[in-house]
């Protein structure tokens, strides 16, 4: 799918969904188990005659992210007008930043396609409020109506602009990944929820005019809708068909993009300085809120090599999403660091991306026991992948099922030394042909002898030691 | 020189649908009165500032508190279409 | 005229009857003030007072609106076909402030159409007739308001002033109108013209009446971010005398235009000042010949924005079948909206459309800044402390005469809208008749020196009769 030729530009839409309330008036954000239209009151609505007012804490959230995204932050700052209809849209303007916006000439780092470290730059971060939602009966292009709740109208979001600077599908995902990780540590975003990060895309051929594809709204939506894009694009070029300049809607359910608009009806915004709303100077502002930033992903990857010795694919894997990371450093602090890493990057975010459920859901103490176990020789690792299992597939009370508990009601104590042998002893015995076979140089006809001795000890032998054991007295016989 | 072209791109904008009768006498006062503006251009103002507004003030903030919203009701008291506690739009395409 | 209401209410007068006479009257009446009695909340109110009075400088006072200020329950239509109908939830801020102070709100008066207008006459519900002469406008945009002051049928009454829309009217119909300083009075709840133009202001029968409605709605609102606190004591003041102020007469405010009985008049109230003590120097003002350009370009401009949110969907007027959302909206806002309020919307969306932004919107911002230094000058420390101009430059017009040709209309604004483009407070007092047509005297202070235009007009009306005179015609 790379290819070489494709160029992509994100815009990606933040909401500031930790704060209390939202950009201009007090309703709450917290909506997303609401009916439709209750959380809303005269401004967000855009009834006549009522008036902006600005979340300070937005803006003290806004700055934080566009620091964060290595943005040069303007001095004084402004909210302009962006004029154009759309049922979400209740005043039919858009509260935005414009010229100067909040942050500009920002950069992050992410794993690009080669492996290899790459930077994507960021053209400018900037303020603006939600629309509302459209529910259409059916899809957009066929429904016959559509439904608005304003419930989302209104929230603060962040558009983060990049350059068109991703070459594939894979590093847009890789992009979004890595932001919304940054957002996460900032504690200004909380990426669960439904609508918290929304993504139009410009996507082009080398040589052709650029599509934008709006109404991405999952991170796994933007390598769907871009590789379809691509080949939609590629196929077009192949039958002679030029690519026009035009917006095309991502049917998530289809996974596919319809063409919404093309250039002749190209907005006109005809924006203008927010006249109800006055400038923001925020210099004096941005040196406390640098100051009391959080360690960024970067950095305490770093931070995770140099202290605790571990690998740096380990540490990148640790550091992904904040809560792992801070899972991570609790443990590694009463564990061995290197078999902790090991086992929550490896082991742990695996059971649970398998489960789809966060890191929550685990405590630390749980996996310090486990790990304390399985050093001291007392479970095996598979064991120890039991104990885990059993504990994330647990549904009652938490505090029902501890490691030693799952150990011990599942009878996973590691077998003692004279138990294996004589396992040993006893599957070379009923395993004739398998023992034939290896005599006869079948070397993996061993894997047979060793699956019984983990029948026999119900797989609280260790496979390794099994192995080692079952060669040993095949050699002696 | 405003034409019935720009008077229907304008409509469009504006979203305010124009009537060929309108269209003509819009095209006429629109001329007449942009005639009027355009004494303005009888002003050098390259170095003077614009006033976006006459009170210099900055800053103006509110906290980031939560208030109590309109119920459901009340936001769709006045929307002569509605549907299971949405607003009924037209359809988009 | 509030205060001996109120003195007449608390000795022992209903104030329910007294509502109930008034209704009486507005339903008689030929001037179609009102656009809407909200006669059932009033009552309800007057007899709560009248069974346990409550406390507050507006205590029992009926009062009218005008219908761009949202009031909670009571249709706030803007005289607009596109918002008949449109109960708000939610009170505006001076709304607020005068149920604190004890106030009735009576009813919602006619406007032009979204307040765009001179004239009361684009309003969807027919125009209002100037109680003097029935023939002949109000002025506008408040010209609902000023009439029901003017003709007995509100003691008091808010407007809002754009570019004149309340001293317009207050001169027209021979009573006192009061924009004041932009910032001093919330616009929260006000239905959005021009934003960086406008403010909501008393409409009274005389000076102390204005003073005292300044005292209940001025004031800080952080639902406004354009709202500064109020140092108040417009009361207090009142009646301190002119005594060495000095008048700034602006040269440009006269001569070309203006009726030379209104000239005459304006010259009058001069002499009248000087002969209570107060000094006067020519001044002049520049720029004024590009003040009503700018404001128009300005007010056109973000109107075409204020107004786009009319669209049906969540309030308002919504027609027959829907189509495409596109098509839908813009059939419902070419029914809904008049001839008037489509030209400045369209006008605007012109001057703010690709390629027109710098000729049009910035330019009138810039030549906005020089009116304002303008002011600034002329009302320097050892330059004049208030200035002194006509209203406006001719008495009421015709109902019909101007209305067909938009730029004769908008030429009556052209000494009321430098006010607007500057910021500063004025106000209209009646200073005599031309032909039995009220004149009125503006008279313009500093920024946030509403306490000196008071007083001088306070000082000018106790001096002169011409507040007194009542209307003959609907008597």
């Amino acid at each position: 799918m790379a290819g070489g030729d494709v160029i992509i530009g994100l815009e990606v839409h933040v909401q500031l969904n930790r704060l209390h309330s939202k950009l201009f008036c007090g309703c709450s954000t917290d909506y997303h188990a609401s009916d439709p239209n209750t959380h809303t009151c005269p401004v967000c609505l855009g009834l006549p005659g009522t008036l902006p007012v600005v979340n300070r804490r937005a803006v003290e959230y806004a700055i934080r992210v566009a620091l964060a995204l290595n943005c040069q932050i303007q001095g004084e700052t402004l909210f302009y007008r962006k004029n154009y209809y759309y049922p979400d849209l209740p005043k039919a303007f858009q509260i935005t930043q414009y010229d100067f916006p909040l942050g500009l000439g920002g950069s992050i780092l992410i794993k690009g396609e080669d492996g290899e470290e790459k930077k994507i730059r960021i053209t400018r971060v900037h303020m603006e409020e939600d629309p509302g939602r459209l529910v259409h009966a059916g899809t957009i292009d066929r429904a016959k109506y559509s439904m608005v709740d304003y419930n989302r109208c209104g929230m603060s979001l962040l558009e983060v602009v990049t350059e068109p600077d991703l070459r594939s599908p894979k590093e847009a995902r890789s992009f979004l990944d890595k932001l919304r990780n940054i957002l996460e540590y900032l504690d200004v975003f909380d990426g669960g929820l439904e609508g918290a990060m929304r993504i139009d895309s410009n996507i082009s051929l080398v040589g052709g005019e650029r599509a934008e594809v709006k109404n991405i709204s999952s991170h796994k939506g933007v390598e769907k809708a871009l590789a379809y894009e691509i080949t939609r694009q590629r196929s077009a070029r192949r039958r002679g068909v030029a690519q026009v300049q035009e917006t095309r809607h991502y049917d998530e359910l289809r996974a596919i993009t319809v063409s919404i608009r093309t250039k002749e009806e190209a907005h006109d915004y005809r924006y203008f300085p927010e006249p109800d709303l006055v400038p923001m100077r925020i210099a004096d502002w941005v040196p406390k809120v640098e100051a009391e930033l959080p360690e960024l992903p970067d950095a305490k990857r770093e931070r995770f090599v140099a202290e605790y010795g571990i690998a740096d694919d380990h540490a990148r894997s640790l550091t992904s999403e904040i809560r792992v990371a801070n899972f991570y450093e609790v443990v590694a602090k009463r564990a061995p660091p290197r078999l902790a890493a090991a086992w929550i990057a490896d082991v742990l975010k695996g059971e649970l991306n398998y489960r789809d459920i966060t890191i929550d859901k685990f405590s630390p103490d749980h996996m310090v026991e486990i790990l304390s176990m399985l050093e001291g020789g007392k479970i095996t690792e598979k064991g120890a992948v039991e104990v885990i299992r059993t504990i994330l597939d647990h549904s009652g009370d938490p505090s029902e099922v501890t490691p030693a508990r799952v150990v011990e009601a599942k009878g996973l104590v590691r077998a003692g030394d004279d138990a294996v042998k004589a396992a040993v002893r006893a599957a070379v015995e009923e395993s004739a042909q398998a023992v034939a076979d290896y005599r006869a140089g079948n070397e993996k006809a061993i894997n047979f002898i060793v699956g019984v001795v983990m029948k026999k000890t119900r797989g609280r032998a260790d496979p390794g030691e099994a192995n080692r054991l079952v060669k040993e007295t095949l050699d002696e016989i | 020189m405003i034409t019935g072209e720009d008077v229907d791109h304008i409509s469009w904008l504006a979203s305010i649908k124009v009537s060929e009768e309108e269209k003509a006498a819009f095209v006429a006062s629109f001329n007449s009165v942009l005639d009027y503006f355009h004494q303005l251009d009888e002003l050098a103002t390259d170095d003077v500032e614009p006033t976006y507004r006459v009170v210099d003030l900055t800053n103006v903030f509110r906290e980031d508190v939560a208030k109590e919203s309109l119920s459901q009701e009340e936001s769709l008291r006045n929307a002569s279409r509605t549907e299971n506690g949405y607003f009924k739009s037209p359809r988009i395409v | 005229m509030i205060r001996e209401l109120q003195e007449g209410l608390f000795a022992g007068g209903s104030a329910e009857e007294m509502i109930n006479s008034l209704f009486e009257k507005i339903r008689r009446s030929r001037l179609n003030a009102y656009n809407h009695i909200a006669e059932d909340q009033a009552l309800e109110r007057a007899r709560e007072f009248d069974r346990a009075p409550w406390e507050g400088r507006l205590a029992g006072v009926p009062i009218a609106i005008k219908s761009s200020i949202s009031t909670k329950g009571i249709e706030t239509n803007c005289s607009s076909r596109i918002l008949s109908g449109y109960i708000p939830p939610y009170d505006a801020h001076v709304i607020e402030r005068l149920k604190e102070e004890g106030a009735i709100i009576i009813g919602k008066t006619n406007m032009d159409e979204f307040a765009m207008g001179t004239s009361t006459e684009t309003s969807y519900f027919g125009p209002t007739k100037n109680p003097w002469d029935l023939d002949r406008v109000p002025g506008g945009s408040s010209g609902g308001s000023a009439a029901a002051v003017a003709a007995g049928e509100a003691p008091a009454s808010l407007g809002s002033d754009t570019g004149g829309s309340i001293r317009c009217p207050a001169s027209f119909c021979g009573i006192v109108g009061l924009k004041p300083t932009y910032g001093l009075v919330s616009r929260y709840g006000l239905v959005s013209y021009a934003n960086s133009l406008e403010q909501i202001g008393p409409l009274t029968a005389n000076v102390e009446d204005a003073a005292l409605m300044m005292e209940a709605i001025s004031g800080h609102d952080p639902r406004d971010s354009t709202s500064v606190k109020s140092e108040g004591g417009y009361l207090s003041g009142l009646y301190g005398g002119v005594e060495g102020l000095t008048f700034g007469v602006p040269e440009e405010y006269f001569g070309e235009g203006v009726d030379p009985l209104v000239e005459e008049a304006v010259w009058d109230a001069i002499s009248k000042l000087e002969e209570l003590g107060a000094s006067w120097k020519m001044v002049s003002l520049p720029h004024t010949k590009y003040a009503l350009a700018a404001y128009y370009i300005i007010a056109m401009s973000v109107a075409s924005s204020n107004l786009a949110r009319f669209d049906g969907l969540r309030y308002g007027l919504r027609l027959g079948a829907d189509q495409d959302w596109h098509t839908t909206f813009s059939e419902i806002r070419a029914a809904g909206f008049g001839p008037e309020v489509k030209r400045r919307v369209l006008l605007g969306t012109y001057a703010l459309s690709a390629g027109y932004y710098g000729r049009y919107y910035l330019k009138a911002l810039k030549v906005r800044t020089l009116i304002k230094q303008d002011f600034e000058r002329a009302l320097s420390a050892g330059g004049a402390d208030l200035l002194v101009t006509p209203t406006m430059p001719v008495p009421a017009f015709k109902i019909g005469e101007r209305i067909e040709d938009p730029l004769s209309l908008y030429m009556a604004d052209v000494f009321t809208v430098p006010i607007n483009l500057a910021g500063v407070p004025a106000i209209s007092v009646p200073c005599g008749f031309a032909d039995g047509l009220p004149i009125g005297l503006q008279i313009i202070g500093r920024h946030f020196d509403e306490a000196a235009v008071l007083r001088a007009a306070e000082a000018y009306e106790d001096a002169t009769p011409y507040h007194e005179a009542v209307p003959k015609e609907v008597i």
